[in-house]
């Protein structure tokens, strides 16, 4: 799979960077860690070598240690936030069930798995959704309750569907991977995600 | 010796009909838990042991010498003891630093007269394979010869260093589709995918849990496996590439991990889930 993962390229972000970095002791052991790993990997099944280069948002996380200046942050921000590709119907709420099985699957990417879409959303890897799934992770917050505290306005179903599309538009430098940004997950299966959170029918919420 | 061996095929059978009925994970985690105390005494990686032991004596390789006569694991010529809680180290002879999987291979290279690639082709047991290569059992037998020792990965020496600082950056360096790096997943305390408890690795604690229990012996699917298999699925999971084999990617990575570990207690090789 190619990926054009950001609109702003790794040396321009660099360039971008480089008047607001403080001077790093880390910096000349970062540039051999990436030339150790520039050298040191094979490409395997579909996990292809260009997936070792960062794009612009990556090689700014890389060299700031996950805490961008926050002007730049914001610019980024903006940017990544921008390239969101919402429903020509502008509808957001989809299948709630569906979005429970695309929550369940941690599957696809590896050089194991088998290429090509549908993949999984990966959810239950690091949050708390529905109450029956009682296997879930931690490294994100729980999202239990989710729609039940926020409602299920149409700005709220905007953010979830933004968040989930691009978690990088609201924290640049998000644990959270960019499901739609980088064509894993579709409108539709965002959409089916929107729903299991916000529904008031779901699980989530009752 | 053996009649343990026989006890722990009993027990692994057991615990392995017990995952299949498993219904809820965290009734399952406990029960593994509980299941690898049991066998803590009759340990399935002690059979890799006596025959990496073999292994290590043996006049083998087209050059027809034994590793014991030939290989210097960084503590003098033959010496097993206390070493695989030393490395990875730098090695003048070889130019590099090398944790011990790599270090072996290197001898038996060097020494022995195997091919590289011959070693590299298939360096790691696959779940249908009948038994581990030679080089794991090798480092599990080197390993065991650790047991119960502090962690003391020199990092004194400025090669290790240099290699500890790199495999540390290796830690932090975000790529590929899902943006992860190690530290995504094993950058913080406390946290879980899904039932799985992930040690932080840039905590001495967090890193030993890291370390400890490889080499291991695998309950799915039962193979022996060494940390330089862990490295390599952790970057599959990862969504990276492959790393190739016993390069400086693993052995980097291994160093930053295992010095973090520094003074911590090693009990040996062990059980996985």
């Amino acid at each position: 799979m190619t990926m054009t993962k950001t609109l702003l390229p790794a040396a321009a972000a660099i360039s971008f960077l480089a008047a607001a970095l403080p001077a790093q002791a880390d910096a000349d052991h970062r540039a051999k860690a990436i030339a150790v790993i520039k050298r040191d990997f094979l490409p395997r099944g579909q996990a292809s070598i260009d997936r070792l280069d960062e794009d612009g948002v990556q090689a700014v996380c890389n060299r700031t240690g996950n805490k961008p200046p926050a002007d730049i942050a914001q610019r980024l921000e903006a940017d990544q936030l921008a390239a969101v590709k919402f429903p020509a119907d502008g509808k957001l709420l989809g299948d709630w069930k569906s979005g429970e099985k695309i929550a369940q699957s941690g599957r696809g990417f590896t050089w194991t798995d088998k290429p090509g879409l549908p993949v999984g959303g990966n959810c239950y890897n690091c949050h708390q959704i529905g109450p029956k799934e009682t296997s879930f992770g931690t490294v994100g917050p729980s999202l239990f309750n989710f729609g039940k505290l926020r409602g299920n306005t149409p700005e709220m179903q905007q953010y979830v569907y933004s968040k989930i599309w691009n978690a990088k538009g609201f924290n640049l430098c998000s644990e959270m991977p960019r499901f739609g940004h980088v064509g894993a997950l579709s409108e539709k299966q965002v959409m089916d995600l929107v729903a299991l959170l916000l529904d008031p029918e779901s699980p989530v919420n009752k | 010796m053996r009649k343990r061996i026989v006890v722990a095929s009993c027990a692994l059978a057991l615990a392995g009909g017990a995952f299949a009925q498993a219904v809820d994970h965290k009734a399952a985690a406990e029960d593994f838990e509980k299941r690898r105390a049991e066998m803590e005494d009759a340990n399935p990686a002690e059979l890799f042991e006596m025959k990496g032991e073999e292994l290590w004596n043996a006049k083998r390789g087209p050059k027809n010498v034994s590793l014991a006569e030939s290989c210097d694991l960084g503590l003098g010529m033959g010496v097993v003891k206390a070493a695989y809680v030393q490395m990875p180290r730098h090695f003048a002879d070889a130019g590099a630093v090398m944790d011990a999987e790599r270090r072996i291979v290197w001898c038996m290279v060097e020494k022995q007269g195997f091919k590289f690639d011959d070693i590299a082709k298939k360096p790691f047991q696959a779940e249908n394979d009948a038994s581990a290569p030679d080089i794991t059992s090798l480092v599990t037998y080197v390993a065991g010869q650790s047991r119960n020792m502090k962690i003391a990965v020199p990092l004194k020496d400025p090669k290790v260093r240099e290699a500890y600082e790199i495999g540390k950056g290796i830690a932090a360096y975000r790529a590929g589709p899902y943006d992860f790096s190690c530290n995504t997943c094993h950058g913080a305390d406390g946290k879980r995918i899904r039932m799985q408890n992930l040690p932080n690795i840039n905590t001495p604690e967090g890193a030993m849990r890291g370390v400890q229990g490889w080499p291991g012996y695998r309950m799915t699917g039962g193979v022996m496996l060494t940390h330089q298999w862990r490295m390599k699925d952790c970057f599959r999971q990862q969504r990276f590439p492959e790393p190739k084999y016993a390069s400086d990617a693993v052995t980097t990575l291994l160093t930053y991990m295992t010095g973090t570990a520094n003074g911590q207690v090693y009990k040996g090789p062990g059980i996985k889930r």
